[in-house]
């Protein structure tokens, strides 16, 4: 198998320079070999684990316990204007 | 050439909860920008997402009201996608096991009839925040306010062959939904909103490529814009063109759709289970209950007006509109049960008729149900005709005072007395003796003139009935 590096890298946000994206290649093509050893066991008429723990979610009511945190939490944006986050622009 | 068009559409639609789909923010409509949001919709990392218990049964039950199963055990997953307005980087939704599936909604059209279409899934997942745009140069703003609020997506099988099939579809998926009370669904604030996925062929072939256009909330939109991508693929493929599948966004100001693609375009979602969030498991004696517990279906209304209160198919279906209506005419019949044919009619034709003229809808009316109800009375017990009946109604509108007032206050009582509509009848004979002398040499028609006479002399409160009655007999000689 191998790995598009820039394509992962473009999914994942990160930029990759060539020399970069070289060097992890053989890495990363690594890591799905030795994960891929898992295709060999035998699922055949085993159930999908849908999460480790069996457990039901438990739900929560519906009752507001949030108030207003603005300040505090947009203390840690690198940048707002009136209580709006600022972002670079988006294109639609 | 013969084409077939083919419609799947995709609804968005927010579940109207106090509170968001895994926190305890509210989710109040128009609030200030970003004083709804908490570590939890806002991604920070460590939160772990739990989810509202109402947003879950209210999934359920529009699930039942469309005849779908209800999976006692359903998955949430993680789809991966970068947005400003997705703190987390994902959102959480259901992939590979949704709460329902296998529903369906029945439409009737012009050109084809009554259709059943087919609804895939249900699922259960998040909204967004907001991205602002407009009059920006080289930022876009952002509210997180409805960042976690809980959508259902109702996905539909690819069973629509026209945009007035999709409109009818999208129509009456609307309407249950309000009906159910699980949304608000008002499309103008986003609460219903529809991505169509459009593709041709000629009859009888295997489906042709499909594009995606996303995000429409009105019906007007939708209609043009699934029509103009109809054409458009038509026309790529008569120009020995093919059609590629991408996503598409309608703009409503030129008229025309674009193409989103960009060079992100990559729809890579990588889609997989959410770890923070076990199987939702509910009991079939959970599902019981909510069924029980659901209200009247419009259908459902409709059918019951037909029978019980001998509605014709017409005001049955303009009374079920919406809940609000179907509510004011049950009140209206509860409490004036003598006639629901009339209740029916001119609940249908004057007072809808006005209140669309104020620019209000039926809960908003000035006149009350018992009130209306009163002024029907006064026309079955033959205290006013129908036609004062309407003056009566206008001046209610206005005046907010009771029929009964009005009537009294202008002294509209219909004149039911044999003396005194002779003596009227008498005097316009009197004073219009050629007219006389005609209709007994045989001019029959001028009979309605005569009423005619009466009536505006009796300013219209003679008992028509009795006018034409006294008037046969008197003008025999």
């Amino acid at each position: 198998m191998d790995i598009d590096v820039q394509k992962v890298a473009m999914l994942a946000r990160i930029r990759l320079n060539d020399d970069e994206a070289t060097e992890l290649a053989p890495q990363l093509n690594e890591i799905l070999g030795y994960v891929d050893q898992l295709a060999a066991v035998n699922t055949d008429g085993i159930t999908p684990t849908a999460h480790p723990h069996d457990a039901a979610m438990p739900l929560r009511a519906n009752v507001v316990t949030n108030g207003n945190r603005r300040d505090a939490l947009q203390a840690v944006a690198p940048k707002t204007e009136s209580g709006l986050y600022v972002v670079p622009k988006v294109i639609e | 050439m013969n084409w077939e068009v083919v419609i799947g559409l995709e609804v968005h639609c927010q579940i109207n909860t106090k509170t968001k789909a895994f926190c305890g923010c509210s989710t109040a409509f128009g609030s200030e920008p970003n004083t709804q949001t908490c570590p939890v919709c806002l991604g920070m990392p460590g939160q772990l997402p739990v989810l509202n218990t109402l947003a879950v049964d209210k999934t359920i039950l529009t699930g039942l009201a469309i005849g779908a199963q209800i999976n006692l055990e359903s998955k949430f997953d993680r789809k991966n996608y970068f947005y400003p307005d997705l703190p987390k980087g994902y959102q959480i939704t259901q992939f590979t096991v949704p709460l329902v599936e296998h529903g369906y909604i029945d439409i009737t059209t012009k050109d084809r009839g009554d259709r059943r279409i087919g609804i895939t899934r249900i699922h259960m997942e998040e909204d967004a925040g907001k991205s602002m745009h407009e009059g920006l140069d080289a930022v876009s703003h952002i509210d997180l306010n409805r960042s976690g609020i809980p959508l259902m997506e109702i996905v539909s099988e690819p069973d629509m062959r026209s945009s007035d099939e999709a409109i009818a579809y999208l129509k009456n998926l609307h309407q249950v939904i309000r009906f159910l009370g699980v949304s608000g669904a008002d499309m103008e604030k986003g609460q219903f909103r529809c991505d169509a996925n459009v593709s041709v062929r000629h009859p009888g072939d295997e489906f042709g490529t499909r594009t995606e256009m996303k995000n429409m909330n009105s019906f007007r939109f939708i209609k043009q814009a699934i029509d103009y991508e109809v054409m458009r693929q038509i026309e790529v493929i008569e120009d020995g063109g093919e059609v590629v599948q991408e996503s598409r966004l309608w703009d409503s100001v030129k008229n025309e759709s674009r193409s989103m693609r960009s060079k992100e375009e990559a729809n890579d979602y990588r889609y997989f289970p959410e770890p923070d969030l076990p199987p939702l498991r509910v009991s079939q004696l959970e599902v019981d209950n909510i069924k029980a517990g659901m209200p009247e279906l419009p259908h459902q209304l409709r059918a019951r007006f037909e029978t019980e209160f001998g509605l014709s198919a017409y005001d049955a279906d303009v009374l079920t509109q919406t809940r609000e209506l179907s509510d004011w005419y049950e009140a209206l019949v509860a409490a004036h049960p003598a006639d629901p044919k009339r209740c029916a009619n001119w609940m249908a034709n004057e007072l809808l008729g006005r209140l669309k003229e104020l620019n209000k809808n039926i809960e908003d009316s000035p006149v009350s149900p018992n009130q209306f109800g009163e002024l029907m009375d006064r026309m079955g017990d033959n205290t006013i005709s129908g036609k004062i009946a309407k003056d009566v109604l206008d001046a209610m509108l206005e005046s907010g005072k009771s029929a009964d007032a009005i009537i009294d206050e202008k002294g509209l009582k219909q004149v039911s007395d044999t003396g005194a509509i002779d003596a009227m009848i008498l005097e316009i004979m009197a004073a219009n003796q050629g007219q006389v002398d005609a209709y007994r040499g045989g001019k029959d028609k001028l009979f309605g003139f005569f009423v005619g006479q009466v009536m505006k002399a009796s300013k219209g409160k003679a008992n028509p009935g009795m006018v034409n009655q006294r008037l046969k007999e008197l003008l025999k000689g």
